[in-house]
């Protein structure tokens, strides 16, 4: 009760404190909560990334096979398939039709699918939500595409996508095979790649030796590699970004040592005035660490509340062409709002921490020297 | 509860170039239930003397006790703990904290002991009262005449309930009226069985009658009187 007590009495001694002196702890905390949302924003639109590309390929065959024709890719023919005859551990395959389409009146790369399972008519197509917010149309209406014959072919937008992972849906045009194939010109018997679903997922790497063995003019791409190049390069787009806030991070750890731990005259003062009426070093001590936990706590929070905001409710206009990187060709989206723990904890240790110590070393050097001293 | 000096020295800055000896080795005792006031000129040492005997800071050499314990050779822990049970101190600008009201300065000594609140605020309210400051309560310290200042700088010194009273140059900021005042409330506390102890070159207090002890000081040495 003595110890609660006690630390009431602290608690409130710094809250006077920092209402005392208003202007220095609001400058403070402002240019904390400042960059506590920078490096917040950094790292949840990262994860964010990182998350909808996982979330999106959970679903998706563990081997993509394209055809390499002269180093490049090229369409594949149907019948390897049959060469590649029954392959022990691979539970489905089969062709995809697939490709990127630039809409240049939107400057906007779509992705386009040809699905099977959505019964879709040569005149059918389902959007993704941006294509469908980006040209402002909706279920029933029509949109039109140009074929490679340079016609012009409508389609009427039979659904819209629902998913929850926005990344890779959000550009997506499904549509009928047949329709692909007529706007791409690409005969039958021919595919943009063939898939492979397998079961055990250690045999992944035994079953795509034993496909480029059968067919030698293939290049096989598995699931894995797709996911840590995706990792790789949100990481180093995370590094860059990083770099260019060691800036900033590191004026504000000077803003901080200052403001934290450079004592005034009058505050040593009074450090010596409360050490003279009786209050011991480890006293004070707890009452600058509440202080400094206020701050901190409070620039934690408010910082980390505003990141999470300006990334999953706003779209993270300061970092999405940094991070994104191919932004422009793309369309708008919305990240599914996710928190890292690890993440989330690694931050505290790394801005909270610091200061915390930034502030108890100085005063703890005041506070053992004799209070005369510190008062003369 | 008496004191003892057994010749202390107090020198400042020891090795450099300016090192200076403030105190060159006072012995004294200091009796328990009186007045006592050290007076000199500025620079004699009066408040380096006053605050070794309250264990504001210690002696470079000498011993000081506070009854039968040593104090000069304490740790600060327990330093601080006979500081906050045996010390009341009026500084010479009486040093509140700005910013705080009266009644935050003079509860400020109790924080660390962790009394109830309740309990607290009634014995500040007590010496509010006693010392004619009941209405300034809830008033920040800065906005204090001189005299109030000093007023809550007693009640702060007293809210734990020392046995000894340190004042450093306790006059320094009053007019003659509340010097003779203060005197007055001084001379109450001893009859209540405090020890005081006053350092002061103002005659106002070392010629005063209710002072039963003066210490002369000159130039850190005791001067006989």
């Amino acid at each position: 009760m003595s110890t609660l007590q006690r630390q009431r009495y602290l608690l409130d001694y710094s809250l006077s404190s920092l209402l005392r002196r208003k202007r220095k702890h609001l400058s403070l905390l402002f240019t904390y909560t400042l960059i506590i949302f920078l490096l917040a924003s950094v790292m949840l639109f990262s994860n964010g990334l990182k998350g909808e590309v996982t979330h999106a390929l959970a679903a998706s065959p563990e081997i993509v096979l394209q055809r390499i024709e002269a180093g490049r890719h090229a369409l594949i023919p149907a019948d390897y398939l049959q060469r590649l005859g029954r392959l022990r551990g691979v539970s489905a395959s089969k062709g995809r039709l697939w490709g990127y389409y630039f809409d240049s009146a939107l400057q906007a790369n779509y992705t386009l699918i040809a699905s099977d399972e959505e019964q879709l008519s040569a005149t059918e197509v389902i959007l993704g939500s941006a294509v469908a917010r980006m040209r402002g149309i909706g279920p029933g209406d029509f949109t039109s595409m140009r074929g490679a014959d340079g016609n012009a072919y409508s389609f009427r937008v039979k659904s819209l996508l629902d998913s929850e992972s926005e990344l890779f849906s959000a550009d997506l045009v499904l549509i009928s095979p047949k329709a692909y194939r007529k706007l791409f010109a690409i005969d039958e018997g021919l595919f943009t790649d063939i898939v492979f679903t397998v079961r055990n997922s250690r045999e992944v790497e035994k079953v795509a030796q034993k496909i480029v063995s059968r067919l030698p003019d293939t290049r096989p791409i598995l699931k894995q590699e797709i996911l840590s190049t995706y990792d790789a390069i949100f990481s180093w787009r995370q590094g860059i970004l990083f770099v260019l806030l060691a800036t900033s991070i590191l004026a504000f750890v000077i803003f901080a040592w200052d403001r934290a731990s450079g004592l005034s005259a009058e505050e040593r003062r009074e450090i010596g005035i409360l050490k003279a009426i009786g209050w011991e070093t480890s006293d004070i001590l707890q009452m600058k660490f509440w202080e400094g936990g206020v701050i901190s706590l409070l620039a934690f929070l408010c910082g980390y509340l505003l990141a999470y905001l300006h990334v999953f409710y706003t779209g993270a206009p300061l970092f999405e062409p940094v991070l994104k990187g191919w932004s422009v060709l793309y369309p708008n989206f919305m990240l599914t709002p996710s928190v890292d723990g690890l993440q989330l904890a690694t931050l505290f240790l790394f801005t909270v921490f610091p200061y915390v110590v930034a502030i108890i070393f100085p005063i703890w050097q005041v506070a053992i020297t004799d209070p005369d001293a510190v008062m003369r | 509860m008496e004191i003892r000096l057994d010749a202390v020295r107090k020198v400042f800055n020891q090795g450099r170039p300016n090192e200076f000896c403030a105190i060159r080795g006072v012995s004294l005792r200091i009796e328990a239930e009186r007045i006592s006031c050290v007076k000199g000129a500025s620079g004699s040492g009066k408040t380096t003397l006053l605050s070794m005997i309250g264990s504001l800071s210690r002696p470079t050499s000498g011993r000081i006790h506070l009854g039968d314990r040593l104090l000069s050779g304490l740790p600060e822990r327990f330093l601080t703990d006979i500081r906050r049970h045996t010390f009341g101190f009026i500084f010479q600008r009486f040093n509140l904290i700005p910013g705080l009201s009266v009644l935050q300065n003079i509860i400020l000594p109790a924080f660390p002991l962790a009394p109830s609140y309740k309990q607290l605020i009634e014995n500040a309210h007590r010496l509010l009262e006693v010392y004619g400051l009941a209405d300034k309560a809830d008033s920040r310290v800065e906005w204090l005449s001189g005299g109030e200042a000093q007023r809550v700088a007693i009640c702060r010194a007293l809210i734990n309930g020392p046995q000894i009273l340190v004042a450093d140059e306790p006059t320094a900021n009053l007019d003659s009226e509340h010097s003779q005042r203060f005197m007055q409330q001084m001379a109450e506390l001893q009859r209540a069985g405090k020890t005081v102890i006053l350092a002061s070159h103002d005659p106002l207090v070392y010629d005063n009658a209710e002072v039963d002890r003066i210490i002369s000081l000159r130039d850190g040495l005791l001067e006989e009187g």
